[in-house]
C-alpha cells in the first residue's frame, strides 16, 4: 500500500474513530442524562419488573390527569425484578420501585437506597395482590378441584424452579402451607410436598418455560399466578384455572427513594388510591385497597367476578416473613425444599 | 496399485459420509431451522421486529461497544504481538501464555472479576472511578471492557505468526536506511501484517458482536440503557406473545448472518487451508 | 496417487515456520536471531502494554482468587462440597470430560476428511465448523434447541435433560481438535508413509503407527482447549437446559445464582475453580507447544 493511501486510510479510520466517540459518549451520556426539566416539569424514573408495565401506564396517564400529576414526565425501566432490583443498587436512577417480590426491595434498603420505614405503611408497602392458581387444560378433563388433587396418579405438575427463580418460591409455599392452613401439621405438610415433587414433569427455569411446557402436553397441571394465568387469557392462552380453597396471597411491593423527587410520593399514593387500584384490577391484580371499584375482567374465570376470596388466604408473615421462609424453605444446605427435591431425585 | 484399494475407497466415503452427517446434525440443520422459524410468519414481521426501538437501541450498543473493544485490542494486540516477536525480556514467555487467558476463562468468570474490581459500591477500584464520575459496572463503559477481555487474543494470534514468517530483514533495512520507528512500522511491517492484521479484526468484531454471559452480568441488561443484542435476544424469547418470540429470533438471526458473513470474509481471502501449502 | 503427489514440498527448514505451522496460531515465539533485548521507546511501550493488560485482565482475575480465599479455607471448600454447587461441578466436569473424548474421535476425523480428501463443497464445510465459534452462545442455544428441543422436527425433546448440556458443549467445542490438527496433517511428509505403505503396512497401521503419533501433541491441545471451553459454556445452555439444580446445572450457572444472590464469595469459589483450571490448560498448551518446537 503506498504511504499516501496508508495515510487516506488511516485518517479515515481517525475520522471515523472520532465520530464514534462523539457517537459512544452521547450513547453514553444520553443513556444517563435525564430530560432536563422545562419549566415546571419533573421527571420521574420508574423501575419496575416486567408484568405490571402497562398497568403502571394506565395508572401515570390517570395521574397526569390530577394537578399534582400533570407536569410529569416518566422515564422508565422494566425488565426481571430482581435483576432490575440490582440495577438501583448498582445506579441506575430511580424515584418509584415496583418490583415482584419484597426481597427486591428489601435490597435496596440495604444499600441504603430505601428507608426503612418503607413498608410501615397501611398496606405495609404493597401496590398489588395475587394469587397461587392451579392452572389446567381447557374442560379441566382431570377433574382437578384442590391441592390434593395434585398428587393423584396420572398427574403431571409443571412449575418454575424456586432454586432458579425467587419468584417461583410462591408456589411452592402455597403447596406446602395449604396443609397446615387446612388443620395439618408440619410433617403432613412436608409430606405432601414430597408427593407433590414426585408428580413434578419439569422445573424450569422461568415462568414461560413453565406455560411452555404446560402448552406442549409435557405436563396437564401448571401452578401459576392468578394475574399471569388472567393475562395470559386475555392474549388469547385458551386454558382454565382453579382458585383452591387454601392459597398462598402474592404480594407486590412498591416503594419510593430515599433521595427521590417528592413527587414520587404522591405518585405512590395515587397508586394506592382508588383510581390507582382500579388500573392493576383491569390486569389481573388484586387490589390492595377496599372497595376499588372492580368492574368486568376479561381473561378471569368469572369476569363479574373476578377474584373471589378463597376461604383460607395465607400470607408469607403467615409463614414468619421472608427471612424465616428463605432459611426454613430454601437455603441450600438445610432448607426443605432441596432436601425433599434431593429425596426424590427430581430436579427436573 | 496399493494394497486394499477398494476397502480405501469404502473407508473414503465412510468418513465422508460421518463427517457430513455429523456436521448436518450438529450444525448445519440446526441453524436452517432457526432461520427458518425467523421468517415462519413472512418478512414483514420480522422488519417490522427489527424497527422497534429497543432492538435498535440494543444493536447500536452493541455495535460501538464492539467496534471499542476491537479497536482497543487492535492496536494493543499489535503493540504487544510486536514486543513478543521482536523483543526478549523477562516474563516474555509468561506473557506469550497468559495471553491465551481470556479464551480459556469463562465468560461468567469475566463478567465476575470485572465487578469485583470495577464495581462503584464494592470494587476494588470501582468506587475510586465512580466519583471521578466514571461509572463502569451497568453502563457502557463495562460493556466495552467485558468485551475487550474475551476478545483480546484474537488479533495478537494472528498477527504473531505473520510477524514470525516475515522476520526483520526488511525493517532492518529500513531502519540502516535512516527510517525512524514510526515509518518502518507504518510502510513496512504494517502493510506486511495486514492480512493477519485483518483476519484478526474480523473475528475479534464477530467475537465481541456475539459476547453474552460476561456482558450479561456487567451491564445488568436494563433495556434502552445497558441491553446488548444478545441480552435482548435472551430477554424476549423467555416472555410471552408472539411479537416477543418474532423479536428474539429476529436479532438472533442478525446476529447469526454478522458472524457467517465475518467468516466466510475469513475463510474466503486466506490461502486455502484445506490444500496442503 | 494423486492426492499424494499433490503433498507439496517438505515442510521448511526454518525453525519459526515450522513452529507457525504447528504451534496452533502463534502460540510458541521464535527465539534467537530476530529477538532483541528492549530499547527505551520498546520498554515504555511494554509497559504500557503490561498496564493494560493488568488492568483489563491480570487484576480482576486476581480479585476472583482474592475474593474466594475471604473466609478461609473452610468456608471455600464448604461453598464447593455444598451438595448443589458439588452436582453442579460434577455434572460440568462430567460431561466435559465425555465431550472431550467424543471430540478427540470427531474432531481428528473431520480434520482427516478436510486434509486428505477432496470433494465439492469441502470449502463450505470449513465455514461450517468455525460457526460454533463464532455464533454467539446464545444464538447457538436457539439454534440447538430447534432441532433438539420441543419443536424437534426428529420428535425428540431433550431440553432441560442433561443431555442438552452435553449438545451444547458437543456445539461449542466442535472447532477445538479440527483446528489444531488440521495444520499438523497438512505438514505431514508422505514419504514416511509411502515407506510404511510399501513395506506392506495397511492403512490403519499407517495411521495408528505413523500418522497419529505425529498428530498427538496436536490432538492434546485441541483436547484441553476442548475440556476448557467445554466447562466454561454458558450462554448456549441458557435457552436450552433449563438450569435445574441437580440435574441440568452446570457451574457457571451456579456461579450467576450465587451473584444474583449477592454471594460473591461464593460465587468467586467456584469460579476459581474454573480459572484454575484455564491456567493448568494454559500451561499444558504452553508445555505442549515447546516438545512440538524441539522435535519439530
Amino acid at each position: 500500500m503506498s504511504i499516501r493511501k496508508l495515510l487516506r486510510v488511516r485518517s479515515v479510520a481517525a475520522l471515523s474513530a472520532v465520530a464514534a466517540t462523539v457517537l459512544l459518549l452521547t450513547a453514553c451520556v444520553g443513556g444517563a442524562a435525564t430530560a432536563p426539566d422545562g419549566a415546571g416539569t419533573t421527571t420521574l424514573h420508574l423501575v419496575g419488573f416486567a408484568v405490571p408495565k402497562e398497568a403502571n401506564n394506565a395508572i401515570q396517564k390517570k395521574f397526569a390527569q390530577t394537578p399534582e400529576g400533570k407536569d410529569v414526565v416518566w422515564e422508565e425501566s422494566y425488565g426481571a425484578s430482581g435483576d432490575q432490583s440490582r440495577a438501583v443498587v448498582n445506579g441506575l436512577p430511580a424515584d418509584y420501585v415496583n418490583f415482584s417480590l419484597e426481597g427486591d426491595v428489601t435490597r435496596l434498603v440495604k444499600a441504603g437506597l430505601v428507608d426503612e420505614t418503607w413498608n410501615s405503611g397501611p398496606t405495609k408497602g404493597i401496590v398489588s395482590d395475587s394469587a397461587v392458581v392451579i392452572v389446567v387444560q381447557k374442560g379441566n378433563p382431570l377433574g382437578i378441584r384442590d391441592w390434593s388433587d395434585l398428587v393423584k396418579p396420572g398427574v403431571k405438575i409443571v412449575t418454575p424452579n424456586p432454586a432458579s427463580s425467587g419468584s417461583a418460591r410462591w408456589n411452592i409455599l402455597a403447596a406446602y402451607q395449604q396443609v397446615i392452613a387446612n388443620g395439618g401439621t408440619e410433617a403432613e405438610a412436608r409430606e405432601y410436598l414430597t408427593k407433590f415433587f414426585n408428580h413434578v414433569a419439569a422445573l424450569p427455569g422461568s415462568g414461560r418455560d413453565a406455560t411452555n411446557a404446560f402448552l406442549e402436553g409435557s405436563a396437564n397441571v401448571l401452578i401459576s399466578y392468578e394475574n399471569e394465568a388472567i393475562l395470559a387469557r386475555q392474549s388469547g392462552e385458551d386454558f382454565d384455572y382453579i382458585l383452591p380453597d387454601a392459597t398462598i396471597k402474592i404480594e407486590n411491593p412498591g416503594a419510593v427513594l430515599k433521595n427521590a423527587n417528592p413527587k414520587a410520593n404522591t405518585y405512590l399514593d395515587f397508586v394506592l388510591s382508588k383510581a390507582g387500584q382500579e388500573e392493576f384490577v383491569k390486569k389481573g391484580f388484586r387490589p390492595v385497597i377496599a372497595d376499588t371499584p372492580v368492574g368486568e375482567v376479561a381473561g378471569a374465570n368469572d369476569p363479574a367476578k373476578p377474584f373471589p376470596v378463597p376461604p383460607k388466604l395465607f400470607t408469607i408473615n403467615d409463614l414468619g416473613g421472608w427471612d424465616e421462609v428463605n432459611a426454613k424453605f430454601f437455603d441450600e444446605a438445610t432448607g426443605l425444599v432441596p432436601q425433599i427435591q434431593q429425596q426424590t431425585g427430581r430436579s427436573q | 496399485m496399493r494394497k486394499g484399494a477398494a476397502p480405501q475407497t469404502a473407508t473414503r466415503w465412510g468418513l465422508r459420509v460421518l463427517v457430513v452427517g455429523y456436521l448436518f446434525l450438529l450444525v448445519i440443520w440446526p441453524v436452517l431451522l432457526v432461520a427458518r422459524a425467523t421468517f415462519a410468519h413472512g418478512l414483514a414481521p420480522v422488519i417490522n421486529a427489527l424497527r422497534q426501538p429497543e432492538v435498535i437501541f440494543a444493536f447500536q450498543l452493541t455495535l460501538s461497544a464492539a467496534f471499542w473493544a476491537v479497536v482497543i485490542n487492535t492496536i494493543f494486540g499489535v503493540g504487544i504481538s510486536l514486543l513478543l516477536v521482536r523483543y526478549t525480556f523477562p516474563g516474555r514467555r509468561a506473557l506469550n501464555a497468559l495471553v491465551d487467558l481470556p479464551l480459556a476463562v469463562s465468560p461468567i468468570v469475566v463478567g465476575l472479576s470485572l465487578v469485583l474490581v470495577y464495581s462503584g459500591r464494592t470494587g476494588w477500584l470501582g468506587g475510586s472511578l465512580e466519583q471521578a464520575g466514571l461509572q463502569v459496572i451497568y453502563a457502557p463503559p463495562g460493556i466495552i471492557l467485558a468485551t475487550a477481555f474475551v476478545s483480546l487474543p484474537l488479533v495478537i494470534r494472528e498477527v504473531i505468526p505473520v510477524l514470525q514468517e516475515i522476520g526483520t530483514e526488511q525493517e532492518q533495512a529500513a531502519r540502516s536506511l535512516g527510517a525512524s520507528a514510526l515509518q518502518t512500522f507504518a510502510r513496512i511491517t504494517l502493510p506486511a501484517i495486514r492480512w493477519g492484521l485483518l483476519y484478526g479484526v474480523v473475528l475479534s468484531l464477530a467475537r465481541s458482536l456475539g459476547e453474552f454471559g460476561a456482558v450479561k452480568i456487567v451491564s445488568g441488561g436494563v433495556a434502552m440503557r445497558t441491553q446488548t443484542a444478545t441480552l435482548l435476544v435472551e430477554e424476549r424469547y423467555q416472555q410471552f406473545g408472539i411479537e416477543n418470540s418474532i423479536i428474539a429470533y429476529a436479532a438472533a438471526f442478525i446476529l447469526a448472518l454478522i458472524a457467517v458473513i465475518a467468516l466466510v470474509i475469513v475463510t474466503a481471502f486466506r490461502p486455502d487451508k484445506g490444500t496442503p501449502r | 496417487m494423486t492426492q499424494r503427489a499433490a503433498i507439496v514440498e517438505p515442510p521448511p527448514l526454518d525453525s519459526a515456520t515450522a513452529g507457525a505451522a504447528t504451534n496452533a496460531g502463534g502460540r510458541r515465539l521464535s527465539r534467537g536471531r530476530s529477538a532483541t533485548s528492549l530499547t527505551a521507546a520498546s520498554g515504555l511501550g511494554l509497559g504500557v502494554a503490561l498496564l493494560w493488560f493488568s488492568l483489563l485482565v491480570l487484576i480482576p482475575l486476581t480479585a476472583v482468587l482474592v475474593q474466594a480465599s475471604e473466609g478461609g479455607w473452610s468456608a471455600y471448600w464448604d461453598s464447593l462440597r455444598s451438595p448443589q454447587t458439588f452436582a453442579a461441578l460434577r455434572l460440568t466436569v462430567g460431561q466435559a470430560i465425555l465431550v472431550t473424548v467424543v471430540n478427540i474421535f470427531m474432531g481428528t476425523t473431520i480434520a482427516w476428511v478436510l486434509v486428505r480428501d477432496h470433494f465439492p463443497g469441502k470449502r463450505v464445510l470449513e465455514v461450517i465448523i468455525d460457526i460454533p465459534l463464532a455464533l454467539p452462545t446464545i444464538v447457538g442455544g436457539l439454534v440447538l434447541l430447534s432441532l433438539y428441543g420441543p419443536s424437534s422436527p426428529l420428535g425428540v425433546n431433550w431440553a432441560n435433560t442433561p443431555i442438552a448440556v452435553f449438545l451444547a458443549f458437543l456445539f461449542v467445542t466442535l472447532p477445538f481438535i479440527v483446528r489444531t490438527v488440521q495444520p499438523v496433517l497438512l505438514e505431514l511428509e508422505p514419504e514416511v508413509e509411502e515407506a510404511a505403505a510399501s513395506l506392506g503396512a495397511t492403512q490403519f497401521t499407517i495411521f495408528r503407527r505413523v500418522i497419529l503419533p505425529s498428530l498427538a501433541p496436536a490432538i492434546a491441545s485441541g483436547a484441553a482447549l476442548s475440556f476448557c471451553r467445554a466447562i466454561s459454556e454458558y450462554g448456549s445452555l441458557v435457552l436450552l437446559s433449563g438450569n435445574l439444580p441437580y440435574s441440568t446445572e452446570v457451574a457457571s450457572v451456579r456461579i450467576l445464582s450465587y451473584i444474583e444472590g449477592d454471594k460473591l464469595t461464593e460465587a468467586a469459589a467456584v469460579a476459581s475453580i474454573l480459572l484454575i483450571v484455564a491456567l493448568i490448560v494454559i500451561v499444558i498448551l504452553d508445555v505442549i507447544s515447546r516438545r512440538v518446537a524441539r522435535y519439530a
